[in-house]
């Protein structure tokens, strides 16, 4: 059945991206100021929602985890900062296309940058440090501790620096500025490809995870070993 | 009552351990001379540049001394298992963890405020000018080091490599404490008093010392423990 339920996010997943490549390529034409890069934002924010919303997850089962102790929760919550910390590579990566096209250079310190980039060395410690402990339940309960406190970290991180100017656009979606400031249809493309990958997302933690509960399986099966 | 007592205990148990063997101010202290040397070889001091990021400076030199200070907070009880002593003992979790924070701060604040001449003449700076801003300044931005410092300490010290992963773990977390310590500090060796312009990054100071240690003092039993 979970097999099953797999293939089908899977195949959804491809048609959605298959479709939103179709229209976003050939069908939407370039935009008036920013000319053809402007189809990399409907990659960049999709990617940035994704990975943002994983976080938020990621420290929602960490909680459950040191709520109930139950492992399946931690090996979720890594599996989803797994997947989110690859989606927010590909953010930083296309951010800084558009960047070099537009703003003229591949990076600039600006605040939105600098917390993304912040946001990647926490969680790049969070996976570090998963690899260094060996014992499953201390790796649960130390890597679920620092998940919360590298998400609660990145809400400062994200005040303070809205005290600083910001090179990065503003807010262009309708749902957060009202209409007006996007074209209708680059709006949908957006919002399509938000759906395509948060599908490609859930697909990636599904597979993660499986991958986990074999290595646990796994490990059982060697502890019986070494007892016999 | 009895709990401050049991902070009180700890926090003076670790500073007559530092001062019989000096071992981490001493080694601090040097460092952060060494990181002041180091920096007067990354550029050529002149003192207008110098006073432009004259809070980076000293903010980088102690963000990097304090780790040496901090990282054997927790290390330095694990030989003869004194940390499974101290957990055994009725002492809760949280006062054992402020209690080394008391001790780290002072440590701290002892290095900050040694380097601050030395700094001040190396890079001909005039710092006293503002020096109670200055000082409230330190005070809340070491605390900010201090309680995510410790609690890193606490969580990584039984692991191998313990001394490589704190770096890592701990730098990106300690950013908007430095940010702001480094904004006004900056500000304050020019001469700027604190006021409504930058007032926001000492309630920002502020308010990450009450974030952090409310989150800490709840979650390091089950760091410590389980």
């Amino acid at each position: 059945m979970r097999e099953k339920l797999l293939y089908a996010v899977a195949l959804i997943a491809g048609i959605l991206l298959a479709r939103n490549l179709y229209v976003i390529l050939l069908k939407l034409p370039d935009e008036a100021r920013q000319d053809a890069i402007w189809r990399i934002f409907t990659f960049h924010l999709p990617a940035a929602i994704a990975s943002g919303s994983g976080f938020f997850l990621a420290l929602v089962f960490s909680g459950a985890y040191l709520a109930w102790r139950n492992l399946k929760w931690d090996a979720l919550a890594a599996s989803i900062t797994e997947v989110s910390f690859a989606l927010a590579i590909v953010t930083l990566v296309t951010g800084s296309i558009w960047a070099r096209i537009i703003w003229g250079v591949w990076w600039a310190w600006d605040p939105r940058l600098t917390s993304y980039f912040i946001c990647l060395l926490i969680y790049a410690g969070y996976l570090m440090l998963r690899r260094v402990i060996d014992e499953p339940t201390t790796r649960a309960r130390l890597s679920a501790v620092l998940s919360i406190f590298g998400f609660v970290d990145l809400i400062v991180v994200w005040k303070s620096i809205e005290w600083w100017k910001t090179l990065h656009p503003g807010p262009v979606l309708s749902i957060r500025t009202g209409g007006g400031r996007i074209d209708p249809n680059m709006e949908s493309a957006a919002w399509w490809n938000v759906l395509a990958f948060v599908m490609l997302a859930i697909l990636l933690v599904a597979m993660r995870m499986r991958q986990e509960e074999t290595r646990r399986e796994i490990d059982a099966l060697r502890r019986v070993v070494h007892t016999v | 009552m009895h709990y401050l007592r049991s902070v009180v205990t700890i926090a003076l148990k670790d500073l007559r351990s530092e001062f019989r063997s000096k071992e981490s101010i001493n080694a601090s202290l040097s460092f952060a001379m060494v990181v002041l040397l180091l920096l007067s070889f990354a550029f050529d001091p002149s003192a207008e540049q110098v006073r432009d990021f004259s809070g980076g400076l000293l903010w980088l030199v102690f963000a990097f001394a304090s780790t040496l200070i901090l990282n054997r907070s927790f290390a330095r009880e694990l030989g003869n298992d004194c940390l499974d002593a101290l957990l055994a003992s009725p002492l809760p979790s949280s006062a054992l963890f402020l209690g080394k924070c008391a001790a780290n701060w002072v440590l701290l604040m002892g290095l900050e405020l040694a380097c601050l001449p030395v700094f001040g003449i190396f890079y001909n700076i005039t710092w006293w000018t503002q020096f109670p801003g200055l000082l409230l300044v330190i005070a809340c931005a070491t605390w900010s080091l201090t309680i995510i410092g410790t609690m890193f300490s606490a969580l990584t010290v039984n692991l191998r490599l313990r001394e490589l992963m704190l770096p890592i773990l701990v730098y990106p977390m300690m950013i908007p404490a430095l940010l702001g310590a480094i904004q006004l500090t900056t500000d304050l060796m020019a001469g700027k008093p604190i006021a409504a312009d930058n007032e926001l990054w000492l309630r920002l100071l502020i308010g990450f010392d009450i974030i952090f240690t409310a989150l800490s003092t709840a979650l390091v039993d089950t760091v410590l423990v389980g």
